[in-house]
């Protein structure tokens, strides 16, 4: 019996031939990312159990990227950040993307790729439930708590129930108004938020591998909203093209034997897909977007790890280009290298920038911003009943902030095409 | 480890995801601080909406306005407790506020890791279809040896799934106590 990418790689950390899922292994782990909200809990905790002068088990691999309460004016969120600082001098962090300098980035799942952090066949863990967006590189990467990293953080080691994969293929050619936004959605909708729980979810399919590397990470990025642990994209050309240019650090791409074992399979014919949304307030409240076009709403959010990337505006500003906003609608780039490409990057002759300042949008500084609702001052908040359409990864009640309001959840052409008409609006309507 | 869990049940429905357990704007507090975590307490369970609040009535405060602490010791959800965030402040919230316990139909899988390897409260698992006759204040009893959780409002007792592969873990404390016992550090 041949084995999954996900085996490959856990057996390869755990020195192992080969593993089978259920088995609890220890592995050894190449990269440990925390932020400014989970950072402060783990070096308490490290500290706590490992010693006051304790050193990190490796800084090379520790990377730490502040990005969830940035731009606030709560004591607490900004103490937190002077936290990491101090941490990160006393330990001597190499990898440090400090608010407020040039260093600062942004949204820690897209930071890690720009900076060369993914690297195929890699073991990577993060203190954030999105940290399965980096299986878009071909390597394992799974969200983990405060007192796991503070456990790598002493050790360099973590242990892992292997997880048994599901494989999700698509073939033939997506309609070019489909996005990997409205994939996600599809399959959480048909498998629930949690069908792929204890689970690897492994996309292929000609289909999944002419997406580029951002719409890769979309599509790994939510696989914790189907419950799962982690997401994998076998490396190709495109992967190996984008990391080259990021880290010269060397790295092992793997593959899925064709007699590998799966949970389950399923095939999609790509042509037939069609713009989705999630209703609130679940990530599986699915529904096609032609079927909501009676839904008014007050906002369009577009932004974060899920929706912020350079792609993801692109989408939106084929939209929006030469036309005005009906609501209030926020562009918030995920990180800094994503705001200097709408800065720079040009449509039909005009930046990306001012094609959405001049359709009436509000733009924001890259962080996750109000994603997840965060301190009462955070950009883009929703404070009442506000129905929003959004490009983020959750509408669980309260998720933007307001417990009243409710979120669509929806591709950046969606997001944009709604912010257009003031409802729910298939991006077809304006692109015909 | 206790072996024997007693106080009132609070229960919950399906999906209860990390965003109403502990809303992300009170994550800013320090979890080390002694004084600055009761916050925590406070606001555990605050996003979870009103209707769904306290099964099956609704509208059943988890911690009353001005305290830090539950009067409840054990929350009682269905599937997928947990979904959401990696943030272990959710399991350390119900803790704060004086949770001993947890039992689901079932969990995702960062909280269930998160609360036994954090050592918060053991995240027990029961398919038992008496589990959704359980009411918010009612008096339970879970006995740990046994694994059987006792309903004395209603005197039913049922069963409760073994700990499997956490089950050393659990028995340690959490994952540090169980690596220096197992000698990895």
């Amino acid at each position: 019996m041949g084995l999954t990418i996900t085996e490959k790689i856990l057996a390869a950390h755990a020195g192992k031939d080969k593993v089978i899922p259920g088995e609890t292994i220890w592995v050894d782990v190449d990269v440990l990312m925390t932020h400014d909200v989970c950072g402060p809990g783990t070096i308490s905790i490290f500290k706590e159990q490992f010693g006051e002068k304790a050193k990190v088990f490796d800084p090379e691999k520790v990377v730490i990227i502040p990005d969830h309460y940035i731009f606030t004016s709560d004591k607490h969120a900004n103490r937190n950040i002077d936290i990491l600082r101090e941490f990160v001098s006393e330990q001597n962090l190499p990898y440090y993307y400090d608010v407020g300098t040039e260093n600062y980035k942004g949204v820690c799942h897209l930071a890690l790729a720009q900076e060369g952090h993914n690297r195929p066949g890699e073991v990577l863990f993060g203190t954030d439930s999105h940290t399965c967006t980096s299986g878009a590189f071909g390597m394992f990467s799974t969200g983990i708590g405060n007192t796991d990293a503070a456990f790598i953080l002493g050790t360099g080691k973590l242990w892992v129930k292997v997880p048994e994969s599901m494989q999700f293929k698509f073939t033939g050619q997506f309609p070019d108004y489909i996005m990997a936004k409205d994939i996600i959605l599809q399959v959480i909708g048909d498998i629930g938020v949690d069908g792929a729980t204890y689970r690897t979810m492994e996309w292929t399919g000609d289909a999944i591998m002419n997406f580029s590397m951002e719409e890769r990470m979309t599509l790994c990025n939510m696989a914790i909203e189907g419950g799962g642990k982690n997401a994998v994209i076998e490396a190709d050309e495109v992967t190996l093209e984008y990391v080259k240019k990021r880290t010269n650090k060397p790295y092992n791409v793997y593959h899925s034997d064709q007699d590998a074992n799966y949970f389950f399979k399923k095939t999609y014919d790509a042509s037939t897909m069609e713009p989705v949304v999630a209703k609130p307030h679940s990530p599986d409240n699915k529904a096609l977007v032609r079927e909501c076009s009676d839904v008014k709403i007050d906002r369009s959010y577009i932004g974060s790890c899920t929706g912020g990337k350079y792609t993801d505006f692109l989408a939106a500003a084929n939209l929006l280009d030469g036309k005005k906003v009906a609501v209030n609608t926020f562009i918030v780039p995920a990180t800094t290298e994503v705001f200097k490409d709408l800065e720079s990057k040009t449509l039909n002759g005009k930046t990306l920038l001012s094609i959405f300042k001049d359709a009436g949008c509000e733009i924001g500084d890259a962080s996750c911003a109000a994603c997840l609702g965060g301190p009462k001052d955070t950009f883009g908040r929703t404070h009442g009943t506000e129905v929003v359409v959004s490009t983020t990864n959750r509408n669980f009640p309260g998720r933007m902030g307001s417990k009243q309001s409710e979120v669509y959840l929806a591709s950046p052409y969606t997001a944009a095409a709604s912010a257009l008409t003031g409802r729910i609006t298939d991006p077809r309507e304006i692109l015909n | 480890m206790e072996q024997i869990i007693a106080g009132k049940a609070y229960v919950l429905g399906d999906d209860i995801d990390t965003d109403q357990i502990i809303p992300a704007e009170h994550l800013v507090y320090s979890l080390s601080d002694p004084e600055e975590k009761k916050n925590y307490g406070k606001f555990a369970l605050s996003g979870v909406p009103k209707n769904d609040a306290g099964l099956p009535e609704g509208n059943q405060l988890f911690v009353r306005e001005g305290k830090f602490e539950s009067e409840y010791t054990v929350i009682i959800g269905g599937k997928n407790f947990g979904c959401g965030s990696s943030r272990e402040h959710a399991p350390a919230c119900l803790k704060i506020a004086g949770i001993q316990a947890v039992v689901a139909q079932s969990y995702a899988r960062i909280f269930y890791r998160n609360s036994v390897d954090g050592g918060f409260f053991i995240p027990f698992e029961s398919s038992d279809k008496l589990l959704k006759n359980i009411n918010t204040g009612d008096d339970l009893t879970i006995n740990v040896s046994t694994g059987t959780l006792t309903n004395n409002s209603s005197t039913k007792t049922l069963k409760l799934q073994p700990l499997g592969e956490v089950a050393e873990i659990v028995k340690a404390g959490n994952i540090f106590e169980y690596a220096r016992k197992a000698g990895m550090i």
